[in-house]
């Protein structure tokens, strides 16, 4: 680990925590973090606190406080699309830079990645995967689908002991972070304690409000250099409120794909028009590419 | 007699850590580390048996000392050594090979 | 036109020896000499005089070049440059049509370049410094008999340079105590031991007698160490049929590897290749009096370009230089040598002494061989400056060491390893090296006295044959 100021061991004096901070390189991440996520403000501030705490945890170190390496695994809760994938393979940056991982690597698995199909299939391959990812991050989508209660011959179980076993002794080389809906998740944990016992940090990913999600738009949009005309900013935020109330929505994923369809009626638009096309006629997006939508019709 | 066969095998055995650091090696130049293990260390003998497949993909050495040492529990009677592969045109040799254990 | 073919002597450079906008073809073979002209004779001149002589020339207009495609044949100068910093000399590049040569025959590559023009009186000095090889001639070739990554296969070692050592006295021992050298030698810790190149079948020892001991040496060796190991039986004989049985014979007994001299002649190399890779014997060559006409500057042919041929000719082993030993050999040249024998493609570099670009298109590398004067305190540097596909060999450096020829054997692997490991762990083995051998010392008296005996050992004499670039430090 990388440092600055006179230290190691009991005898060392004061620690320059803000040189310290400089040194990790953290504020990189938080600042980067801050700018291209919209919104969830208590995520970006547990993640601060987080962040906080492995520091003060590391120069308490030097000077002969810390007992045990902290426990680092963690829990994300929330709807799809609000940003869980992305801030974990931020989080691990983040703890690379800290020096708690080795690598900032996330390998990203489902059930299907972990489960077998028959006797003897599981062990193995939950095993490789857990090699894989050591050094790094091993995130888990849609944990709970690990644990199927109804089905007794479920291999899943076997699954889940491996990984506590692996959360519990390797906590030196490997940060699990599970991830998915939270209520289903707390049926989860209820089921599996050992699981939810070793989990340190639970982040919940609240759903994104209309105005946050037109800014993602905005910043989507500005991404692949297009912008709104000023009639379309009010019909598009007319859609995301109709389309927030419909079923299946997976705020800024669904934003994406809105934004996607409005692409194609754009180019088909301007296509089946005469006459020659400016810069900013190729950029800008009318309300008549997103009033064709469904969403609009129902 | 000890078998002097692979890379350090006249210098005292690999503590872990040093193992780990020559995995790292490895793994840094993108080669795939494998186990093998045997009980005829025969000078000709090139077929060893092998421990599981050969790690691809992998990145951290710490997954792979994990395997050197289940293969170590599992076989303490046996010669164990580590290759590592470099698939690279014009190579696809083993381009390291070591023992870390010795028949106890 | 009718001026060119009149009877009478000519320049050169208008018989269309000097075509300075010929853009040479894919498959040309390239030569690039250093000429230093006769004063007098202009520098496109004497470029020029040495594509006709090395190609279709004489000293006079003859007419029968008439009954031939005459511009196909010629050899073609098509670039003179001025050497920095010398204004005698000049680089002269020339292109052969591929239908000049015979395919797979270093011995006509050899008369056609070299075999004419060397003498020649308009010019003071001439010295081959590099060729180009294009891929349809270099693939006429058989390549080296096993190569570099067969090789290892074979031996089962990777990860490290190989060890080796030269039987001393270079002459007089008898074949029992030549094989108990050769013994205790490879139980230490080497790999490999060797004839020297003068060990051919002397009245102190015939060639079968000291066979057979080192057959038995290296069997009892391999038995105690469980490691592979070999001796290079030296087969350089009188003639081929000598050769061939002397060669035979090692095959029968289990020998790995048989050596053979430079002296013996390209075509008997050649030969001797085919053999090799038909049994399956590693061949190691001994460059045994190169020396003659590669180290001057001026005059002579380029160790770079023997390798090159050597390489096609398909020698498994060849004696390449050591940098910090006994021998000639500067470290920028002897990494262009390196880099000739181990790489699939090597690039013009003029730091190295590379005058062109090189493409191998998968034929196999060569072992280069480090030999003359090594010794264990240099381990750090053998390794920086020479890579890990090299053998070295310490003659002088096992045999001579206090405790016995095992121990000399056995520091020298300790050492190797030692700074293998080092440098795996990421340590920087040219700053740290002295410091890593001490401590595996710590764990070794016998590396320990053979860095007491020799650590003060060092060759240093300017070098006769540099590249014409030195690299500055920056």
């Amino acid at each position: 680990m990388t440092g600055t100021g006179e230290l190691t061991g009991p005898g060392a004096r004061a620690v320059d925590l803000a040189a310290e901070r400089a040194a990790a390189g953290i504020d990189g991440v938080l600042d980067s973090l801050d700018a291209d996520l919209v919104g969830l403000l208590p995520v970006k501030t547990r993640i601060r606190e987080i962040a906080a705490l492995l520091l003060v945890d590391r120069v308490r170190s030097r000077f002969g406080l810390a007992a045990e390496p902290p426990s680092l695994h963690m829990c994300f809760t929330g709807n799809p699309g609000t940003g869980k994938t992305t801030v974990a393979l931020r989080m691990a940056e983040l703890l690379h830079r800290l020096g708690y991982l080795r690598t900032p690597k996330v390998v990203s698995v489902t059930r299907d990645d972990l489960v077998g199909q028959y006797v003897g299939h599981t062990a193995p391959k939950t095993k490789d995967v857990l090699k894989r990812a050591m050094g790094g991050v091993l995130f888990v989508d849609e944990a709970y689908y690990l644990y199927r209660a109804e089905n007794e011959r479920d291999y899943g179980a076997e699954s889940i002991e491996i990984l506590l076993q692996y959360m519990e002794n390797h906590r030196d080389d490997l940060v699990v972070i599970l991830a998915g809906y939270a209520d289903r998740m707390e049926v989860f944990f209820t089921s599996n304690p050992g699981m939810s016992s070793r989990i340190a940090h639970h982040l919940e990913f609240p759903d994104y409000t209309l105005d946050e999600l037109a800014a993602i738009a905005a910043l989507m949009l500005g991404r692949q250099r297009y912008r709104l005309s000023a009639e379309a900013e009010v019909t598009f935020r007319e859609y995301l409120a109709r389309r927030m109330t419909q079923p299946r929505f997976a705020n800024a994923r669904s934003v994406r794909n809105a934004l996607e369809r409005a692409r194609l009626r754009h180019a088909s638009r301007l296509v089946a028009a005469t006459g020659s096309v400016g810069k900013d006629d190729l950029m800008r997006l009318e309300p008549a590419d997103f009033l064709a939508s469904r969403v609009f019709s129902e | 007699m000890r078998i002097t066969q692979g890379t350090f095998s006249y210098l005292p055995d690999l503590t872990d850590e040093e193992i780990a650091l020559q995995l790292g090696y490895a793994l840094g130049n993108g080669w795939a580390v494998s186990v093998e293990f045997t009980g005829d260390p025969r000078p000709r003998n090139n077929l060893w048996d092998m421990w599981g497949l050969p790690m691809f993909d992998m990145h951290d050495p710490a997954g792979a000392l994990l395997e050197v040492n289940r293969c170590r529990e599992a076989y303490p009677d046996r010669y164990i050594r580590v290759s590592a592969y470099d698939s690279r045109h014009g190579r696809q040799t083993t381009a390291l090979s070591f023992l870390v254990n010795w028949p106890q | 036109m009718t001026q060119r073919w009149d009877a009478g002597v000519l320049q050169y450079a208008e018989m269309g020896y000097w075509q300075p906008d010929y853009e040479p073809k894919p498959t040309d073979v390239l030569a690039a000499f250093r000429v230093t002209p006769q004063p007098g004779v202009p520098p496109e001149e004497a470029g020029a005089a040495v594509a006709g002589e090395s190609s279709t020339a004489t000293w006079t207009v003859v007419w029968t070049d008439r009954l031939t495609a005459y511009e196909h044949y010629q050899g073609k100068c098509y670039r003179i440059d001025p050497v920095p910093g010398n204004p005698e000399q000049y680089i002269a590049y020339i292109a052969y049509d591929l239908d000049l040569f015979e395919e797979g025959s270093i011995a006509n590559l050899s008369s056609s370049i070299i075999g004419n023009v060397f003498g020649f009186k308009a010019l003071k000095a001439l010295r081959l410094e590099d060729m180009r090889i294009p891929p349809h001639y270099a693939k006429t070739f058989q390549g080296p008999a096993h190569g570099i990554v067969m090789e290892r296969e074979y031996l089962n070692k990777f990860g490290r340079p190989l060890l080796g050592a030269t039987v001393k006295p270079k002459l007089g021992l008898s074949a029992r105590n030549y094989g108990r050298v050769v013994y205790e030698a490879l139980r230490g810790g080497l790999d490999f031991t060797k004839d020297d190149e003068n060990i051919n079948s002397q009245p102190f020892m015939r060639w079968r007698d000291r066979f057979l001991h080192c057959r038995e040496a290296v069997g009892k060796a391999e038995a105690e160490t469980g490691e592979v190991k070999g001796h290079y039986l030296n087969v350089t004989a009188a003639t081929m049929e000598d050769m061939y049985e002397r060669a035979d014979f090692a095959k029968e007994i289990g020998g790995i590897i048989v050596m053979i001299d430079l002296t013996v002649g390209y075509t008997a190399i050649q030969s001797m290749a085919k053999w090799a890779r038909r049994n399956g014997v590693l061949l190691h060559l001994h460059r045994a009096g190169h020396s003659t006409y590669t180290r001057q500057k001026t005059h002579g042919v380029s160790f770079r370009v023997i390798a090159k041929w050597m390489r096609l000719a398909g020698v498994d082993h060849i004696h390449a230089g050591t940098v910090v030993g006994k021998l000639e050999g500067d470290p920028a040249s002897v990494r262009g040598y390196y880099e000739t024998l181990r790489c699939d493609k090597a690039d013009p570099d003029p730091r190295y002494g590379l005058y062109f670009e090189q493409d191998w298109v998968s034929t196999p590398g060569v072992m280069p061989v480090a030999s003359g004067g090594i010794h264990a305190g240099q381990m750090h540097e053998l390794l920086d400056l020479l890579g890990e596909d090299v053998i070295l060999q310490f003659g002088g450096g096992t045999i001579g060491h206090p405790l016995g020829i095992a121990a000399g054997a056995t520091a020298n692997r300790v050492a190797l390893e030692a700074m293998v490991k080092a440098r795996n762990e990421g340590r920087d083995i040219a700053v740290e090296g002295p410091a890593i051998l001490r401590a595996a010392a710590n764990r070794s008296r016998e590396l320990d006295m053979a860095l007491s005996t020799w650590g003060d050992v060092t060759f240093s004499y300017e070098s006769t044959d540099t590249p014409d670039l030195m690299v500055t430090p920056s």
